[in-house]
């Protein structure tokens, strides 16, 4: 080793990125420059929930979710707002879109173009892994089976024509985030990236396989447990390969390698003593940056408080210098890879990599990856990963600093005003954005707008690829949503199975007694109210992360509630008609995308105009100054993450319930 | 709460209100048929007394069938394709409770997709509560409420197999759901344990094995058939349907004229099924209140079914069964 420290031969470092962007194209396009000139090496672009799920900033459905928790871009001239003064053949540009992908990958592609930036220099990924957006992320729109055509459209049309960009980021990521053991991640994501691999042979030429098999990515997520994580990441590395050589004899191993980008773990970040997670987060990033052999090409880190609602610039910052520090303060880019040889780390790996492969098997019989989400089988079995999780909170098995230990705290000087420790979006963007849309809509040239759209609805009827029509629609000035309304016509929109109907009862208890106490409490308010208490789990808005609407919806189950639950992406009047049709005595809200404040008071009077006077409260990210102003609105109780006993919660209800009762 | 406590005195103004379609009402109906307070329960017998309706034109159609063969996700499409025709649309979903909580996971709902604004829908789902069968007990009461208000009333059973006998008893035409592939409503059907439902459909029928499904249960049917159990000469019509976007409507016009057909064949047996399915509901209140001991005491099953037939002919099953209680009463106290 060399004696002048941080000057030795070093490996070249992973990519640097900060998931960001917010309120509008021009103020995101200002953020990127800014963070490109402190250092930060690749761009990641968060789109807001309607451009992902395919509307326009005017439809009803993107009411309150416009810029919220990215940026939203209709058309062209958003794309070129966006990406103003930054050169598109010097950029590593990480796209966060799945449903939405091919229509956002062209309106890059038609930008380059209109730039002439050679399509050979364009470097980055669309994430465009639908699968996991119906078992955990909730982002998708058409059904399965269109959906993987979609998918494999923007691999054929990359490979082609821009074939430094990673077409597709198979997610295991959002898996954990939903609660998959570390086991079931590995599982879950190979058993994807080989459905897509079966779809994509059918669709592009037989010579050109082995290169995309070569340039499917990985977004995965690594948690607090670091050396399990380290060692499931090297677990990766060998089935990746088994995967390539024996399912698709690919021969050359540069096209065989496991190339993964990775966020780390958002899930275990707490409100509680939020300065903690800065701990957490380097923590996790050991995970996939100690071992060369499994190391991480791209690392983007969340920010200490987002828990609490959208991290600041400055909170960005500190999480890009902690990788900073790691990259070239330490001596860790000088080393080999560290860990071959030990025994405890290859016995790990090779554990995990077995029953892994087991579950891929387990997967395959049931007609792979498609059909088992199409089931809900695989959702069923993250969803009950998930409850288990949170038992061992809840019980103290599983020691979560802050939560259910050492809970003493000094006030952090952190967070001493917590409205000022979190980020918030002027609400005037919306009708801004609207009103932009508007102009864009007037100034183009209606007529080619309109025969780009029968062109894309032509080639979607007949099955042909949809790359091309849709660079011909973004370059003819259609917007965002009018694509996607024009694939939603011939495609129809799907409803993913919940997961939570045959989710099983028993281990959710974290206390049996406990349990039995709610239940006994329970029989007796039936007996009061004449009938066993009814409860309406709502999730409104476009926000698909519906792990806590879920286990609130299956914990009401165990403890003896009737419980109506009806997916994502629920509009209020839809869950106003439910709440009154259903004769529930109780409505929960869960929204997570920070869009509580247009949609909880929309909630409430729907409710009130269709006659149904059942109490509603609330649960997501909300800050303490919104949850007061909620509570003035009319809303029963405010749960934020802090309230991570579903016990406490349910005892709560039950003594909500009694007290209208008498 | 919600359930503002009707009494039975008010039961012709909730009743009229219903049958003029007002949502509260029958949101209100519903919450009063589920209740099993005592004072609930006699203005629940009052209600559905008058509701009682001699020229009831509601076609109440069950769907029933193994877990996991889409029967909601055809109950939205046969809801959507009904209100296209023009038709109003009251659906009773049901699902089963745990038997550890007594809670219920009601999921149906999240897969029946409509316009949230149509008032001609409406859905309301009952969790099965311990009661087998297939149906919860409030279940034939909400499917008269529904009736009272809309052209045709949907029952989904829990599907939980060949024991689904109750839905028969609540509607007048049985539509049994399977899916390409699943043997077990085929064996049931051969071995004559199910009861010949009035329409088949094969759900998700765009599935390759569809034809083949389609192949079997004809032919099950002919084995049925030749073994002795009745069977009409026109039989129960045979269906392909696919009810999941984005090939809905595959077979789902058709599957809606054969419920129609199916209506429009009762002809004048329609009126006798329907008085068999109160008579079923009678005694089932009867004996869950009284049990074996109850029927001896009134002088065993047919003086029974003679007394609540007498019983029936100005009541709903809950006031008939009040009547044959009170002569069960006057027995064992005399």
């Amino acid at each position: 080793m060399s004696d002048t420290p941080g000057r030795a031969q070093r490996d070249r470092p992973w990519i640097m990125r900060t998931y960001a962007g917010h309120s509008t194209a021009a103020a995101s396009n200002a953020l990127y420059r800014t963070n490109l000139s402190r250092g930060q090496t690749g761009l990641s672009v968060a789109f807001d929930l309607p451009t992902q799920t395919g509307y326009d900033a005017d439809h009803p459905l993107a009411r309150g979710e416009v810029g919220k928790v990215g940026v939203p871009i209709a058309h062209l001239g958003d794309m070129r707002t966006l990406f103003a003064e930054l050169p598109l053949d010097r950029m590593n540009t990480s796209m966060t879109i799945n449903a939405t992908a091919p229509w956002l990958l062209a309106l890059y592609v038609a930008l380059a173009e209109e730039r002439g930036t050679p399509l050979e220099a364009l470097r980055g990924t669309t994430q465009n892994d639908v699968v996991k957006e119906y078992l955990s992320r909730g982002t998708y729109v058409f059904p399965p089976t269109p959906s993987l055509q979609l998918t494999t459209d923007v691999i054929a049309f990359t490979v082609e024509h821009a074939p430094k960009w990673n077409p597709i980021n198979i997610c295991s990521y959002h898996l954990q985030e939903a609660g998959a053991t570390p086991v079931q991640e590995l599982a879950y994501a190979l058993a994807t990236a080989i459905a897509v691999l079966d779809a994509a042979r059918e669709r592009v030429p037989a010579e050109a396989f082995p290169n995309v098999v070569g340039r499917i990515s990985f977004f995965v997520n690594a948690g607090i447990r670091f050396v399990e994580e380290m060692c499931k990441l090297r677990a990766f590395v060998d089935l990746w390969d088994r995967v390539c050589r024996e399912r698709y004899g690919v021969e050359d191993p540069k096209l065989r390698r496991f190339r993964y980008g990775v966020q780390v773990n958002s899930l275990g970040l707490t409100e509680q003593q939020p300065e903690n997670n800065i701990v957490r987060i380097v923590l996790e990033m050991l995970a996939v940056t100690l071992s060369k052999d499994a190391r991480a090409r791209a690392v983007q880190l969340p920010a200490w408080n987002e828990a609490l609602g959208l991290p600041r610039p400055w909170d960005q910052q500190w999480s890009l210098r902690a990788q900073q520090i790691l990259a070239f303060e330490t001596d860790l880019l000088e080393n080999p890879d560290l860990f071959t040889g030990s025994v405890v780390v290859e016995k790990k790996t090779a554990e995990l990599r077995d029953a892994a492969w087991a579950e891929v098997e387990d997967v395959l019989a049931r007609g792979g990856a498609i059909a088992a989400v199409e089931s809900g089988y695989v959702k069923q079995r993250l969803v009950e990963s998930n409850a288990a999780r949170l038992r061992r909170i809840e019980a103290g098995e599983q020691v979560v600093v802050g939560v259910n230990e050492y809970q003493e705290f000094t006030p952090s000087p952190l967070v001493a005003d917590l409205d000022e420790a979190i980020l918030t979006v002027d609400p005037a963007v919306e009708a801004a954005q609207v009103a932009a849309l508007e102009r864009w809509r007037a100034e183009r040239d209606a007529d080619a707008a309109a025969r780009a759209l029968d062109a894309l609805k032509e080639a979607a009827g007949a099955g042909t690829e949809l790359m091309r029509p849709s660079i011909a629609a973004a370059k003819a000035g259609v917007t965002t949503g009018e694509w996607a309304a024009a694939l939603r016509e011939v495609y129809g929109e799907y409803r993913a199975p919940t997961g939570v109907s045959g989710a099983a009862t028993t281990k959710t208890s974290s206390d049996a007694a406990t349990v039995d106490t709610l239940r006994s409490e329970l029989r007796s308010l039936a007996d009061t109210l004449g009938r066993r208490p009814k409860m309406l789990v709502g999730k409104p808005g476009l926000d698909g992360h519906s792990n806590g609407a879920e286990q609130i919806a299956i914990k009401a189950r165990d403890v003896g509630f009737d419980v109506v639950y009806e997916g994502i992406r629920v509009t209020p009047a839809q869950i106003a008609r439910a709440a009154a049709e259903e004769g529930v005595h109780l409505v929960g809200l869960s929204i997570l995308s920070g869009s509580h404040m247009s949609l909880v008071p929309e909630v409430l009077a729907a409710m009130r105009a269709a006659g149904s006077d059942a109490p509603v409260v609330v649960g997501g990210i909300i800050p303490t100054s919104d949850a007061e102003a909620l509570r003035a609105q009319g809303v029963a109780r405010v749960y934020t993450p802090k309230d991570f006993a579903l016990d406490d919660i349910m005892r709560d209800l039950v003594a909500l319930l009694r007290e209208r009762a008498t | 709460m919600s359930d503002t406590f009707v009494s039975a005195p008010d039961a012709p103004e909730l009743a009229a209100r219903v049958r003029a379609r007002d949502r509260a009402a029958i949101a209100r109906a519903l919450n009063l048929v589920e209740d099993r307070r005592e004072p609930a329960r006699a203005a629940t017998s009052a209600l559905l007394d008058a509701l009682v309706d001699a020229d009831d034109a509601t076609h109440r159609v069950g769907l029933t069938g193994p877990p996991g063969v889409g029967k909601s996700t055809l109950a939205g499409a046969l809801a959507r394709g009904l209100r296209a025709r023009g038709r109003t649309v009251g659906v009773v979903a049901i699902d089963p409770s745990s038997v550890a909580s007594g809670g219920a996971l009601l999921g149906d709902r999240a897969r029946m997709s409509f316009d949230p604004d149509d008032e001609g829908v409406f859905v309301r789902s009952l969790a099965t509560e311990g009661h087998a069968g297939g149906l919860s007990w409030a279940a034939p009461a909400a499917a008269a409420v529904l009736s009272a208000a809309f052209d045709i009333v949907l029952v989904e059973t829990t599907g939980v197999g060949q024991t689904e006998t109750d839905v028969r008893h609540a509607v007048d035409t049985v539509v049994l759901v399977i899916q390409p592939g699943s043997g077990d409503a085929l064996q049931f059907l051969k071995a004559g344990v199910m009861e010949i439902p009035d329409v088949l459909a094969v759900n998700k029928c765009d599935q390759p094995q569809a034809t083949r499904a389609l192949a079997d249960l004809r032919s099950a049917l002919a084995t049925a058939r030749s073994a002795g159990v009745q069977i009409e000469a026109s039989g129960p019509a045979v269906l392909g349907v696919s009810a999941q976007e984005p090939t809905s409507g595959d077979g789902l016009e058709a599957l809606l004229d054969a419920l129609d057909a199916h209506r429009e064949s009762l002809g004048a047996a329609l009126a006798s099924r329907r008085a068999d399915g109160a008579l079923a509901w009678t005694l089932q209140l009867f004996t869950r209140l009284h049990g074996d001991h109850g029927v001896a005491v009134l002088g065993g099953p047919s003086a029974l079914s003679a007394a609540a037939r007498a019983a029936l002919a100005d009541a709903a099953p809950p006031s008939a069964c009040a009547r044959l209680s009170k002569q069960y009463l006057a027995h064992v106290r005399a």
